[in-house]
């Protein structure tokens, strides 16, 4: 698990790393789901694919983070991973596509736990060093 | 008075009244930081920078400060802890022409407020029916992750929401008219543009109108416990002993999603209009720029979207009482209804002059005084309620706004207790099945769709309800009208 919960008084802040950024990323999706609920109870029945954009990779990041959330709301699914298909740059900025994978949520079989309102750009960070990239933002609860 | 901390090289805190405290303008700041609270108050914020924490409430308060067009002081309610952006319990005025509307200063949850509702039941009637009660608000009021309610709306139906809030929900069915009278705003506040608000916002609303959420969400049965100020009391409809219902939530998925949509927007127009802003989370736009117009119409239509949830939800917490008690709805009615997450253009006296301004108020509350306007008839001499809660098992209050309010704090005050630990602190710390069993020991029902949630919400988590209260209080700004304790509380 390449992912811990950072203290905030009100929210919740994640912290999550992998050997590159879309790495990194997918283990932030994890560790935003793992406040909803135990990953180890999500099958993968589903796909669902996603795009966003943004200027800069640390916004990259809160917009995937939002757009996983919106199709998690809307669908009544619970993701248990995530994995970046295409990250490309232009002048414009980042385009990102990406696979997420869950399945229905169900009261029955899922433990139901704290609902994310949104990722956002408190404490946003993006770093790279000793060969770790790290993504960090606070989630609003 | 006159006690100083230096808490840093240029930062300092300094003791202006008992219990106000004041940071001197510095740096890019154009006015001071006014905190309302006690020593434990500011060394607890002070600690938080000295011990480097990433998000820390006093640093919070000078960002603000910084923004273009602030009025008075950066303010900070009793219950202030970090937010993003502002403080929780933070208070931001701004000139309409000269200043900025800003996503932290209103959140993601926009209008989370509180409706309290009364009985004319007393506390010894229900006593013994507490267990079928909270089954059957239970089961009656939808609430946890992933739950949805009862209203199905198609889009155009969403769009009606978003103009017409609580209005549109008494139109369904929902609910009383006699109800709005006593709703900020009348449950329907002005300049709400549902074609601000995008498709993906209306999508998330389809199913959950007329739901709780989770989090700090609840829906409460309480008892009047003490009656503090008899004839504010009698003008409220108060009594001692007597039930009360009270339901906090905001406007869900809506609201989360407006947040999200205008924070590309918002960044882009800090940069488009050179708006220096110390933390990422401080986007903002010019209030008069297209930009600005148009988050302020999509924060009404959320305004509006927490209207209309909480007045569906108030019809369902009838029906409750209706199937476990035979209570008719009319034999309820609406206190009043409150948002702690908004931003409103109010008019206020800013040194002799009327100005109109736009007051953003994030985890704080408005708390108008008497002779204003905006007040029900029945309350407009005593002033508006200001509904505060506790976490579930401790106490709420009802006071009402002053004068002194207006002069001070653009009639606004704190909205609740306040976090002292985080939610990962709180569930090491509390077990959901323990917190439940001992509130159980005090005669609270406790129905949680969430264990965990429970241990996050745990009395321990937070600062004393009571402590914060009587800061504000003893400050002059709201006045204590009834001392309330719970009976019942559903989570989701």
């Amino acid at each position: 698990m390449a992912y811990e919960y950072l203290d905030h008084e009100a929210d919740v802040g994640i912290r999550a790393s992998g050997a590159t950024f879309e790495e990194a990323l997918a283990e932030g999706a994890r560790a935003m789901f793992g406040v909803m609920t135990d990953l180890n109870q999500v099958g993968r029945s589903e796909e669902v694919v996603i795009h966003c954009q943004a200027g800069d990779l640390a916004a990259l990041f809160v917009e995937c983070l939002n757009e996983l959330l919106f199709q998690s709301d809307t669908r009544h699914l619970l993701f248990a991973d995530f994995q970046v298909t295409r990250l490309t740059h232009s002048g414009a900025g980042y385009k990102l596509e990406g696979v997420a994978r869950g399945e229905p949520l169900d009261a029955a079989r899922h433990d139901l736990w704290t609902e994310v309102k949104a990722a956002t750009y408190a404490g946003l960070k993006y770093e790279v060093g000793d060969g770790r990239h790290v993504l960090q933002c606070v989630l609003d609860v | 008075m006159g006690k100083t901390i230096q808490v840093s090289d240029q930062l300092r805190v300094v003791q202006t009244e008992p219990y106000i405290w004041e940071i001197p303008p510095h740096g890019e700041m154009r006015v001071p930081g006014r905190i309302y609270g006690d020593q434990t108050t500011v060394d607890h914020l002070v600690e938080d920078v000295q011990a480097g924490k990433s998000w820390n409430a006093l640093v919070q308060i000078v960002n603000v400060a910084c923004l273009p067009g602030i009025q008075r002081a950066s303010l900070a309610m009793a219950d202030i802890h970090p937010g993003y952006g502002f403080p929780i319990g933070g208070v931001g005025a701004f000139d309409f022409d000269e200043g900025v509307i800003s996503m932290a200063g209103i959140g993601y949850d926009i209008n989370c407020g509180v409706r309290t509702m009364r009985t004319n039941l007393s506390r010894a009637e229900i006593e013994p029916k507490k267990e079928d009660l909270a089954n059957a608000l239970y089961r009656t009021v939808p609430a946890g992750l992933g739950s949805t309610g009862d209203i199905k709306l198609s889009l155009k139906e969403v769009d009606k929401v978003l103009e017409k809030g609580a209005e549109f929900a008494v139109e369904r069915g929902y609910g009383f008219a006699e109800d709005l009278e006593y709703v900020e705003e009348r449950g329907r506040i002005a300049g709400a543009d549902p074609d601000t608000v995008s498709k993906k916002a209306k999508e998330r609303e389809f199913n959950q109108v007329g739901t709780l959420g989770s989090g700090n969400h609840y829906l409460e049965v309480q008892w009047v416990e003490e009656v503090y100020a008899p004839d504010v009391a009698d003008a409220y409809g108060l009594f001692p002993n007597q039930i009360l219902i009270s339901i906090h939530c905001g406007s869900r998925g809506l609201g989360h999603q407006i947040g999200t949509d205008y924070l590309k927007v918002l960044e882009a127009a800090s940069r488009k209009y050179n708006i220096p802003i110390r933390e990422r989370e401080l986007v903002c736009a010019p209030i008069t720029s297209p930009e600005g117009r148009r988050y302020l119409a999509a924060v009404n239509c959320g305004i509006n979207c927490a209207f209309a949830n909480r007045q569906a939800i108030a019809h369902l917490a009838r029906r409750a009482f209706q199937d476990a008690l035979g209570v008719r709805p009319q034999e309820i009615a609406t206190l009043y209804e409150i948002g702690h997450n908004t931003a409103k253009v109010e008019e206020h006296d800013v040194d002799g002059h009327i100005k109109k301004l736009v007051v953003h108020r994030k985890g704080a509350t408005r708390a108008f005084g008497p002779g204003r306007k905006e007040l029900p008839t029945a309350y407009r001499d005593v002033g508006q309620p200001v509904l505060v809660g506790g976490t579930m098992g401790t106490c709420s209050f009802i006071l009402h706004g002053t004068e002194l309010a207006m002069r001070e704090t653009f009639g606004s005050a704190l909205h609740g207790a306040g976090r002292t630990l985080s939610r990962q602190q709180a569930k090491k710390r509390f077990w959901g099945g323990d917190v439940i069993t001992e509130l159980a020991g005090q005669g609270i029902v406790v129905r949680a769709h969430s264990k965990a949630g429970v241990a996050e919400e745990a009395p321990g988590a937070y600062k004393d309800v009571e402590e914060v209260v009587d800061i504000m209080h003893n400050a002059g700004i709201i006045r204590k009208v009834a001392r309330l304790r719970p009976l019942i509380c559903v989570k989701g």
